[in-house]
C-alpha cells in the first residue's frame, strides 16, 4: 500500500530518507529533499511518521517529536524555577498551622506578588498535579521518542550497508574519487586497504568490489541507554509515594528515653549522647578560637527496640531490642530499610532538680537528698526515715496566668516551679515549700526544715532522622547506566569508511557522528600506506 | 512488526504510561493517605487513664465519643474545659463519652488543674505524643466528634462553648 519502490527494486516504508538496500536519496516523499538527509537515524523511516489516522496512534506521534519534548523540558525548567522565587510552603520558618496562616505568612512576607504566589498555587509546586503530570509527560516522551528512534536505527545498523549506491557515498562529508592504480588489481587494492583500517581496529565487511570498514558502532545506542538510566530513574522516585517505601521523620530524645518512632514499630531509646572537641595538640595551627571550640563528632549511644505490641497504638510496648550501637554524624545505625542519622542536639538541658533537706532548727543538720524529676515527677519521695516530701504542684514552664493564678506556658521544664509538703512523722510537722527560679520560699519564717538547692541533673537531646527509602536502589541504578549510556555517547564515535570500484575508479566515503578529525586522520593514514592518490573532500569544513 | 500488534504494542505502552500518571496524581493530592479525615474511621488506639485502667478507642463503640486533646499549658483548652463537663454531664446518659487527651504531660500537673474543673469524664495520659501524631493534630485545642460506629463526624480546632458543643454532639448521639 504505501510503500515505495527504489530504483534498485527495493520498497520502502512511507518516510525512508535513504533506500534502506542501496542507500539512494529517495526524492518523492513527504519532504521534498534539498540535500543529502541527515544521517542521525541513517535515513530510516520513523514509525511515528507512518500512521496517523487513530488516536492512539496520534497520541503516540504528538509524544514522539522532539520537539515536543524539548518544548515540555523547557515549560519543567521554567517552572521549577518559578517555584523557587518564593519559599515552598514546608520551608516557612515561622509555624503556620492552618491553611489561613499559610495564605497570610505569604501576603505579609512579599506583599501583593506573595499573594498571587499563593494563589496560583505556587508554594506547593512541586507536588501539584500540573507538575506531577508534566514529569510524567517527560518519561512519556522519553520512552516513545526513544523507541521510535531506537528500533529502525538498530535495524539498519544492523545490516551492514555494503555495496551503496554511488549518490550514497557521495553524499557522505567525507569523500574522495580517483581512478584505479594501474599497478594493483582491485582485490591487491581492498586486501591493502582492508590491512591498514584492520590495524586500526575497524570490523571489516567485504564483498569482492566492495569494503565497509566500522569501528564504534556502540556508541551509536548511547543516548538510548541514558534514557532507560532517566526512566528508572523516574519510576524511582514515584515509587517514593508508595506506602511504605518512603519515611523522613525526625525525633528529639533526652537521654535515658525511649521513644516511638513515628509511622513504624520502633522504639529508640537514647543511652548517652556526647560531642568531641578537638583538643589543642590536635589542631595542626594556633587557631584564636576566642575560646570556642571545634567539634570532633557528635555521637548517640542508642539501642533500636522492635515494639511487639504495635497493632493498637499507645498501649503498653513490648519491646525487644534489636540494635544498639553508637550513631555518629554520617554513620547512621541501619536495620533492614530504617536508617537512623545523627542530626541534632541540644546539651545541657535541665533533666532533675536536686536539693538536700535541712533541718534548719538543729544547725542545718542534712536529713537526706531529694531529686525531682523535670519529666516525669514522683508525687511521694521518701528522704530518710520518717521523712517524707509530697509534691503538690508542677509548672514546667511557670509564669503567673492574668487571673493571677500560676499557669504553665509550654509543657517543656523551661522554668520549672515545684510546690512541695515537707512532712516529718516523727516531729509530726507539715511544712510547704516552694522552689521558683533558683529560690526556695518557705511558708513561715520560722521553718523548722529548709531546702539546699545542689547541682541539678544535666542531660543531652539528641535529634535523629529517621529515614527510610526503598527505592533509592533502582535510584542508584537508572543514574549509573545513565552515566553508561553517557560515556559511551561521549566518548567513542561510530566510524565507517566506504571504499567501492565503480566505472574504473575508486570511491572512498567516511562517516562518523562525530570528531571528523579524527575520522580524516585515518582515513589519510589508509590513503598514505597503500599509496593511493586521492585528495579527500572534506564538507564538514564548509 | 505488522500493523496489528504495532497497534497493541502501542496501546500497552501508553496504557502503562497512563497508569504511571493516575498513580503519580493520586500521591499528588493524598499527600498523608493516613491523615485522620471527616468521613474516616478514627484510628483506634489504646492509652493509660489518669486514674484508672488502660482505655480503648474501640472499647467506646456504640456511643458517641467527643475526643478533645488539650494540655494545661494552653488557654483556650482551659477555657472550654467547663463547657465539656458540663455537657458530658447533659449528655452522659444519653450515650456521650467525653475523653479528653492530654499531651505529654504528668499525672502532677494534670491533677490539680483536672481538680480545679471538677472534671470526671476520662482523662488519657499521650506521654509520648504517639496520639497526638497519629491524630496529625497541629494547634490546640482540636476536638473530634466520633460517630457510635467509629467514624469522624466532624473535627473543629480552637475553642468550644456549650452551644457549639451541644450542635456538633447532637449528630454523633447513637
Amino acid at each position: 500500500m504505501d510503500q515505495r519502490k527504489c530504483e534498485c527494486g527495493h520498497t520502502n516504508p512511507v518516510g525512508t530518507l535513504l533506500c534502506e538496500s542501496c542507500g539512494k536519496p529517495l526524492d518523492i516523499e513527504l519532504v521534498e529533499q534539498k540535500e543529502f538527509p541527515d544521517m542521525r537515524y541513517e535515513g530510516m523511516a520513523r514509525r511515528s511518521q507512518t500512521y496517523t489516522t487513530r488516536i492512539v496512534d496520534r497520541v503516540w506521534n504528538t509524544f514522539s517529536s522532539v520537539k515536543i519534548a524539548i518544548w515540555i523540558i523547557v515549560v519543567i525548567l521554567v517552572a521549577s524555577g518559578l517555584g523557587t522565587i518564593f519559599p515552598q510552603q514546608q520551608f516557612i520558618p515561622v509555624p503556620v498551622p492552618t491553611e489561613l496562616d499559610v495564605e497570610r505568612f505569604y501576603t505579609d512576607t512579599y506583599g501583593v506578588l506573595g499573594t498571587i504566589y499563593y494563589q496560583l498555587g505556587m508554594h506547593n509546586m512541586y507536588s501539584s498535579w500540573w507538575f506531577v503530570t508534566l514529569l510524567v509527560m517527560l518519561g512519556t516522551s522519553l520512552i516513545i521518542c526513544s523507541l521510535d528512534r531506537v528500533i529502525p536505527l538498530y535495524k539498519a545498523l544492523n545490516k551492514p550497508r555494503l555495496n551503496q549506491h554511488k549518490s550514497f557515498l557521495k553524499g557522505q562529508k567525507l569523500y574522495a574519487e580517483a581512478p584505479k592504480p594501474a599497478d594493483r588489481s582491485e582485490q591487491e587494492l581492498l586486501e591493502q586497504t582492508a590491512q591498514a583500517l584492520k590495524k586500526k581496529g575497524y570490523y571489516l565487511f567485504q564483498t569482492d568490489r566492495a569494503l565497509l570498514a566500522e569501528k564504534g558502532r556502540f556508541s551509536r545506542w548511547g543516548p538510548y541507554i541514558n534514557h532507560i538510566g532517566l526512566i528508572l530513574f523516574l519510576i524511582g522516585v514515584l515509587m517514593r509515594s508508595l506506602p511504605g517505601f518512603h519515611l523522613d521523620e525526625y525525633v528529639w530524645v533526652r537521654e535515658g528515653e525511649t521513644v516511638p518512632i513515628p509511622e513504624t514499630p520502633y522504639y529508640v531509646k537514647n543511652v548517652a549522647y556526647k560531642t568531641e572537641y578537638y583538643t589543642e595538640e590536635e589542631m595542626p595551627q594556633k587557631l584564636d578560637l576566642n575560646g570556642g571550640a571545634i567539634a570532633k563528632s557528635y555521637q548517640t549511644d542508642a539501642i533500636l527496640y522492635l515494639n511487639r505490641n504495635a497493632d493498637i497504638p499507645g498501649a503498653k510496648p513490648d519491646l525487644v531490642e534489636v540494635k544498639s550501637g553508637p550513631i555518629i554524624v554520617n554513620h547512621p545505625m541501619k536495620h533492614e530499610s530504617i536508617y537512623l542519622y545523627q542530626s541534632g542536639f541540644q546539651e545541657m538541658q535541665l533533666g532533675a532538680l536536686n536539693f538536700t533537706l535541712l533541718d534548719v532548727k538543729n544547725g542545718n543538720k542534712e536529713i537526706g537528698p531529694i531529686k525531682l524529676d523535670l519529666y516525669n515527677p514522683e508525687r511521694d519521695i521518701q528522704v530518710a526515715e520518717g521523712y517524707k516530701v509530697r509534691v503538690l504542684d508542677y509548672f514546667p514552664d511557670f509564669a503567673m496566668g492574668k487571673d493571677g493564678k500560676p499557669i504553665t506556658q509550654t509543657n517543656l521544664p523551661k522554668n520549672p516551679m515545684f510546690a512541695m509538703e515537707i512532712v516529718s512523722e516523727r516531729d509530726a510537722i507539715n511544712e510547704k515549700v516552694v522552689y521558683l527560679e533558683g529560690s526556695i520560699l518557705t511558708q513561715k519564717n520560722d521553718a523548722q526544715f529548709g531546702l539546699k538547692i545542689s547541682m541539678p541533673d544535666l542531660i543531652d537531646i539528641t535529634g535523629l532522622n529517621v529515614r527510610t527509602d526503598k527505592a533509592l536502589p533502582l535510584v542508584w541504578v537508572g543514574s549509573f547506566i545513565f552515566m553508561i549510556g553517557v560515556v559511551m555517547g561521549f566518548f567513542w564515535q561510530h566510524r565507517r569508511i566506504w571504499i567501492q570500484f565503480q566505472d574504473g575508479n575508486i570511491l572512498i566515503a567516511g562517516h562518523t557522528n562525530k570528531n571528523w578529525f579524527g575520522l580524516r586522520k585515518e582515513v589519510e593514514g589508509m590513503v598514505q600506506q597503500t599509496n593511493l592518490s586521492v585528495t579527500l573532500e572534506d564538507k564538514s569544513k564548509v | 512488526m505488522n500493523k496489528k500488534n504495532r497497534i497493541y504494542v502501542r496501546v500497552a505502552i501508553l496504557g502503562l504510561l497512563l497508569v504511571a500518571l493516575v498513580f503519580a496524581l493520586y500521591s499528588s493530592f493524598v499527600k498523608d493517605p493516613n491523615a485522620v479525615k471527616v468521613g474516616s474511621t478514627a484510628p483506634n488506639f489504646s492509652l493509660e487513664q489518669l486514674h484508672g485502667s488502660d482505655l480503648a478507642l474501640d472499647d467506646l463503640k456504640g456511643k458517641g465519643v467527643v475526643l478533645n486533646f488539650w494540655g494545661t499549658w494552653c488557654e483556650p483548652c482551659k477555657a472550654e474545659m467547663p463547657a465539656l463537663q458540663k455537657k458530658y454531664e447533659t449528655y452522659k446518659d444519653k450515650g456521650l463519652v467525653v475523653v479528653g487527651v492530654n499531651i505529654g504531660e504528668s499525672p502532677i500537673t494534670i491533677e490539680p488543674f483536672i481538680n480545679q474543673f471538677g472534671i470526671d469524664f476520662p482523662i488519657l495520659l499521650d506521654r509520648k505524643s504517639q496520639i497526638t501524631k497519629l491524630y496529625r493534630i497541629g494547634p490546640i485545642p482540636t476536638t473530634f466528634f466520633i460517630s457510635p460506629e467509629g467514624k469522624v463526624e466532624e473535627i473543629f480546632i480552637g475553642q468550644l462553648n456549650e452551644a457549639m458543643i451541644a450542635s456538633k454532639v447532637e449528630k454523633i448521639l447513637p
